[in-house]
């Protein structure tokens, strides 16, 4: 490992694998000066931060689609061979999925949508795997990658703000799709416009309060999963850093309440998420 | 904690996932779990069905079975009843058959007593004569005597 302090031990571990475009004439941490803007790996966090938009945190997009690809297959697997005999133990377990998600739906989805449903089985079984990823010990796939020549690496997309930003966007598109669908644009505005206060000189007032809201919606969403996601990070870290003897009576317990957490947070999400979904369906 | 091109990448795979999801995952899954349920709610009121026709089936055979066993009474009463006529009959034509042998029993007595009787009137007409012959001497021409020899013989 590159880290001889805990301090940079943390750093290390929550820095993403970057890929992306520095400046020309940017000097980088071995001495070197780019001679012209250039594609590469970065070799430090500040490289990393250097790079500014124009990256991509390949471990993140490696992990969090290597999920989608896990789920995908899983499910359409038993999708392909489904069977309305007693299903197997692999179709038991995916019809179980399906059903809570459709329950879920069922009690907070009162439009009509059939997009709804897949959807939100989507968002928590993909979330819910990308958690996941936390209860692999912190050491294990990054001293791998580091054996590969892979400075950095940070296996949970969804302690990357870019993985749950990146989700919550695609809800928010699909709120401001629907409310334009269902509402159209003059009601979509008018619910903007005239909620909470219906009167006419508090338009601005309302404005303001609802563009927030909606704009709150997506944010809170993302940050909520990346947080909590980010703060058991953190923690598992730090644990890795005490000695070897009594690591296991903290971390033992803590990834045990991470069964929870993990579960938990993408129940959350998911929820929420066909919760806003459902009051961009509902026209008053 | 940097926002960069991950974020669009993100929102690309979430989009091209639910997309499969939505077109390829979801249907097959649920379908064959609505059709499940169907099946099973068919099998369930298939169920009940058969137990209420089983129920009128044994209904039916009790009937059946009470109205066999009035039948196989009738029967035996009724076979009872010819065989008591039955025997009655042919007590009856015993009794006939009997009399009937006694009656000729006692016609061919009556006749062998007569033809006895005949032969001995006519035996001891003979004799008498021969008596007669004797305590006369001489023969009686048979011709002569028969009135008298005929009146005897009724007479015996």
């Amino acid at each position: 490992m590159a880290a001889d302090t805990p301090v940079e031990y943390i750093k290390h571990h929550l820095t993403n694998l970057t890929y992306g475009k520095l400046p020309e004439g940017y000097e980088r941490a071995d001495g070197s000066v780019v001679q012209e803007a250039t594609w590469t790996m970065a070799r430090t966090g500040q490289e990393a931060t250097d790079m500014g938009f124009m990256a991509i945190h390949v471990d993140t997009m490696g992990w969090s689609i290597a999920m989608g690809l896990l789920f995908l297959g899983l499910f359409r697997m038993v999708a392909k061979k489904a069977t309305t005999d007693t299903p197997s133990g692999l179709q038991n377990f995916v019809e179980m999925t399906v059903e809570f998600i459709q329950n879920i739906v069922r009690d907070v989805f009162h439009g009509k949508n059939p997009i709804i449903a897949p959807l939100a089985l989507t968002m928590f079984v993909w979330i819910f795997l990308m958690n996941s990823l936390k209860l692999i010990p912190v050491d294990y796939i990054p001293s791998v990658a580091h054996a590969l020549g892979l400075e950095y690496f940070k296996i949970v997309p969804t302690t990357d703000p870019n993985g749950t930003f990146g989700i919550a966007i695609g809800v928010f598109l699909l709120i401001l799709f629907y409310s334009f669908k269902v509402k159209g644009a003059g009601g979509f505005a008018k619910e903007l416009s005239f909620t909470p206060f219906n009167h006419w000189s508090l338009v601005p007032f309302n404005l303001v309060l609802e563009l927030l809201a909606l704009i709150i919606k997506p944010v809170s969403l993302a940050l909520r999963l990346f947080g909590n996601m980010y703060a058991g990070e953190v923690v598992f870290i730090l644990i890795a850093l005490l000695p070897l003897w009594i690591q296991w009576t903290l971390n033992v317990p803590w990834a045990i309440f991470h069964i929870l957490v993990i579960t938990l947070q993408a129940f959350i999400f998911t929820t929420l998420a066909v919760v806003y979904l459902s009051a961009a369906h509902e026209d008053h | 904690m940097n926002i960069n091109l991950t974020l669009i990448g993100q929102t690309i795979a979430f989009a091209i996932f639910v997309w499969f999801c939505v077109k390829y995952v979801w249907p097959p899954i649920t379908e064959a779990m609505s059709a499940r349920q169907k099946k099973i709610a068919d099998g369930l009121s298939a169920a009940d069905r058969a137990s209420l026709d089983l129920e009128l089936a044994q209904e039916k055979a009790s009937k059946e079975l009470q109205k066999a066993k009035e039948e196989s009474a009738a029967l035996i009463d009724q076979a009872n009843k010819r065989a008591a006529q039955i025997v009655e009959a042919s007590k009856d034509d015993a009794r006939k058959e009997g009399e009937k042998i006694i009656e000729q029993a006692r016609a061919e007595i009556q006749q062998e007593r007569v033809q006895a009787r005949d032969a001995l009137r006519a035996e001891v007409a003979a004799i008498a004569i021969a008596g007669a012959e004797k305590i006369l001497e001489t023969s009686v021409d048979a011709k002569a005597h028969s009135e008298m020899l005929d009146k005897l013989a009724a007479e015996l």
